[in-house]
């Protein structure tokens, strides 16, 4: 999959501004920004719905717009809003989607996999959120794709229904299958992703391995968990810097305003051990997603 | 590599959904049967309304018969597929391989099976109520239901395709009780005043009919502008639909 110079206006709106990736193939790719990034709409101009005003797309080696009619037997949907009629029945809308397909993969395995042959004879409207949701990814897997789009594939499932998706889309790539999926979890994107962009305001503003993106920031402050109401003013003395730069950011999680060079880390920790305090965490040098897309994206105001 | 599967098999799983959606559906089942049925059974008994025709039972099959495809073709088709824009399944069945030739195709299958059934039950009901039809009327008579099919189901789809699904689903009911009233099906257009008459002659309803009541009752063949009326609306509504219908709310 293939997003070359990609833009797309409403009116005088750039909601995707000259986007540029590629995701390759058996990839988990995730596609993550605050709400009104462009997130959905790069994922609808992949799904062939609108046509980029600039740029190009290619989805295996196809135009989503011109060739839909090939492109679509090979791809699963999962809409944000699932696009399921109230009125039906979970396995009615399963088999007429499986009747679409030359070979579909067979609804009560998929019900059963998703775990709602309890609700297989319920009627949508009576499904809970999550439910819904499981029968919109059963939906997108029912003609056993090469490329799933997922978008915001966990949102309104209960913690239990979102490891057992995240299962599931870990599943399809070990069988070969692309999955391009749009979230703002951050924690769901550096479970379930090889490879992330961040997005915001329709531009690219990173692309890389979960773990990559915050080794590309240069750190500029160290935080460790230790017990609550340390001596700041004697820590401050041992690292030779300021009591200010030295921060309790809530009781017992501490801030300090410093690369986290080797030599401040041996500091920390001789000054730690002088008093036998017992160190809960130390991050340095890389920043964890959250942070990244925090300090990335005009979401968060940095601090 | 996955492919589609054939036409017949997607335009079934279609089909079959369409129909156990619509017999699911009690208010579709109203407009469907029970008025059509009703009026028949009713007006062709009640002496005490004076329609100012020989039988009733001639005048008014004929007439429920337009009726009945009006609410299936129209209100039925109009109302479902409205909803189903506003929750996003016509959208999401574009991502699937159904074409929308494929979708549109189950759709007029589905509307001309819930037709069938009907005109079985108005027609059995007709003849035991000692109707009495030509019967070198009835080919052509299904050639009028067919053609108004058509002109109807594009009117439903043209609500479902511009208008909030509210919306059709108000507009799509009032015009069943409009071309009730005035779309001869229930009431002799000729005793109606004479504006309302020639709005009334200018309508669909009127003219399937009017139409139908020429070929089974009368013996005749089709009046001229009942005839140059529903091939105008069977002609240009579609075109119209096509050109305005939105698959997104």
């Amino acid at each position: 999959m293939v997003v070359d110079h990609l833009s797309k206006r409403y009116g005088e709106r750039a909601v995707v501004d000259d986007l540029s990736f590629t995701v390759a193939p058996g990839e988990v790719f995730g596609l993550l920004g605050p709400n009104g990034a462009g997130k959905t709409t790069t994922v609808e101009i992949l799904e062939g719905f609108r046509r980029p005003d600039a740029g190009s797309v290619q989805v295996l080696g196809l135009d989503p717009w011109r060739d839909g009619r090939m492109l679509k037997p090979r791809v699963g949907v999962m809409l944000q809003d699932g696009g399921l009629y109230p009125g039906i029945k979970a396995h009615e809308v399963l088999r007429q989607y499986a009747g679409f397909f030359a070979e579909p993969e067979s609804p009560e395995s998929l019900l059963e996999l998703m775990g709602l042959t309890d609700v297989a004879a319920s009627s949508v409207r009576r499904l809970s959120g999550g439910q819904r949701q499981r029968l919109a990814l059963a939906l997108a897997l029912v003609g056993r794709p090469e490329l799933v789009f997922l978008d915001e594939p966990t949102a309104g499932m209960d913690p239990h229904a979102r490891s057992r998706t995240w299962e599931l889309v870990r599943g399809l790539a070990d069988r070969g299958a692309t999955v391009l999926l749009t979230t703002h979890f951050m924690d769901e994107a550096e479970r379930l992703c090889d490879r992330v962009a961040i997005v915001d305001q329709g531009c690219l503003v990173a692309l890389g391995a979960p773990g990559e993106l915050g080794a590309g920031l240069a750190s500029t402050e160290t935080r460790f968990s230790a017990r609550a109401g340390l001596d700041r003013n004697s820590l401050a003395g041992a690292l030779a810097m300021a009591v200010e730069a030295i921060v309790e950011d809530e009781p017992g999680q501490y801030r300090i305003a410093a690369e986290a060079t080797p030599a401040l880390v041996a500091d920390l920790a001789c000054w730690l051990r002088d008093r036998d305090e017992p160190i809960g965490d130390l991050r340095a040098g890389r920043r964890s997603l959250e942070e990244v897309f925090l300090r990335l994206t005009n979401d968060g105001a940095l601090t | 590599m996955t492919a589609a599967a054939s036409m017949t098999r997607a335009v079934l799983a279609q089909v079959r959904v369409e129909l156990a959606l619509t017999l699911r559906r009690g208010e579709s089942l109203l407009v469907a049967l029970v008025i059509p049925v009703g009026i028949l059974a009713f007006f062709s008994k009640a002496d005490f309304v004076d329609l100012d025709v020989e039988t009733p039972v001639e005048f008014l099959t004929p007439g429920v018969l337009a009726l009945a495809v009006m609410s299936s073709a129209m209100v039925s088709l109009g109302i479902a597929t409205g909803f189903e824009r506003r929750y996003g399944v016509l959208k999401r069945l574009g991502a699937s391989p159904l074409t929308r030739g494929r979708l549109l195709g189950a759709k007029i299958v589905s509307v001309l099976a819930i037709e069938a059934l009907q005109i079985v039950v108005l027609v059995v009901t007709a003849v035991a109520l000692d109707w009495r039809p030509d019967a070198a009327g009835i080919v052509p008579a299904l050639g009028l239901v067919v053609a108004g099919t058509v002109a109807f189901a594009s009117l439903g789809l043209l609500m479902a395709g511009t208008l909030r699904a509210e919306a059709t689903l108000a507009l799509a009911n009032g015009l069943y009780l409009v071309f009730t009233a005035i779309g001869g099906m229930a009431y002799p257009l000729e005793q109606m005043p004479r504006a309302v008459e020639i709005v009334a002659q200018a309508l669909p309803g009127a003219a399937l009919s009017e139409s139908l009541r020429a070929v089974l009752t009368d013996g005749a063949s089709v009046p001229t502008w009942s005839l140059v009326v529903l091939a105008a609306w069977t002609i240009v509504t579609p075109l119209v639909t096509s050109r305005l219908f939105r698959w997104e709310e």
